[in-house]
């Protein structure tokens, strides 16, 4: 696990960490390069956020992103193609420090999503933290390790089919 | 990650330069199955069998469990390895979002550098 460390690129781009907390609990977190009151309008504002959230990587795109941002009010966002959304509700809203939210699109007792702004010397520590119902919901999350063994097992047939070729060459 | 990913890669090609060993993994495709099951449809001892196992275990490629007396080979990570793979998709999916983020940080940075200019002008 520690191997990865010496792959991090020496620009300034600072380090993502993340941490099972807890069975239920995973925690991202990542230094920003700016005041807090920049950060948390990055995360509020629908025009900025969805500018960030829907990474090129992940090969999707947004549809539509909605936040109305106040304790009690909701978001929604949509993706494209397949119209696939996301929502919930703001449970907690302080500016330039906290934001608290649900996740129902699965249901009842769906993750809560708590996240902190924490400004330093004109610097802000970014704390995603979410806490799901049990270990199972947080192992099945979104990003699982269901797709990794999917990857992984995509690149054993590569891995098969290449032996195979070069066995039937010779 | 690269490193850790990479000596794994040579783990599984060595793993899967032996024909017997490629054969394990096509019948675990099947169903899982002991080591003595294996050494029987492969025409082995079991000491022999033993060993193709375990390099296919390291490699990661499959894990094995012992319950009673008899052990199960089973196409797979351990679970050590998924709880590897599952915080590093997490981190990459983070990792993605917030290179982004500092791109937007930066940009309404020197937005408020110019807006307060201006004002001050």
């Amino acid at each position: 696990m520690d191997a990865r460390r010496g792959s991090e690129p020496t620009t300034m781009k600072n380090r993502t960490t993340v941490e099972r907390k807890s069975e239920r609990e995973v925690v991202a977190t990542r230094t920003f390069n700016g005041p807090a009151r920049i950060v948390f309008e990055a995360w509020t504002k629908p025009d900025l956020f969805r500018r960030w959230w829907v990474p090129r990587s992940m090969g999707m795109s947004l549809r539509s992103c909605e936040m109305d941002v106040r304790v009690g009010g909701k978001y929604r966002l949509e993706f494209e193609p397949d119209g696939m959304a996301f929502f919930g509700t703001y449970l907690e809203v302080t500016p330039h420090s906290r934001l608290v939210w649900t996740n129902d699109e699965g249901g009842e007792g769906g993750p809560v999503t708590t996240v902190t702004f924490e400004e330093k010397g004109g610097k802000t520590l970014l704390v995603v933290h979410e806490l799901h119902s049990s270990k199972e919901a947080l192992d099945a999350a979104g990003t699982g390790a269901a797709d990794a063994m999917v990857e992984t097992f995509a690149q054993l047939d590569e891995l098969l089919l290449a032996l195979d070729a070069s066995v039937g060459q010779s | 990650m690269v490193q850790y990913a990479s000596s794994r890669l040579d783990a599984s090609f060595s793993a899967l330069s032996d024909i017997t060993r490629r054969g394990v993994l096509e019948q675990l495709g099947r169903s899982d199955a002991s080591i003595t099951d294996l050494a029987n449809k492969f025409h082995m001892t079991l000491t022999g069998m033993k060993k193709h196992v375990g390099v296919l275990e390291q490699a990661g490629l499959i894990t094995t469990e012992k319950v009673g007396r008899v052990r199960t080979c089973k196409l797979g990570l351990s679970r050590l390895d998924k709880e590897a793979a599952w915080i590093e998709r997490y981190r990459q999916l983070w990792d993605a979002r917030f290179d982004e983020l500092d791109n937007v940080v930066e940009e309404l940075k020197r937005k408020e550098k110019v807006d307060g200019r201006k004002k001050r002008e």
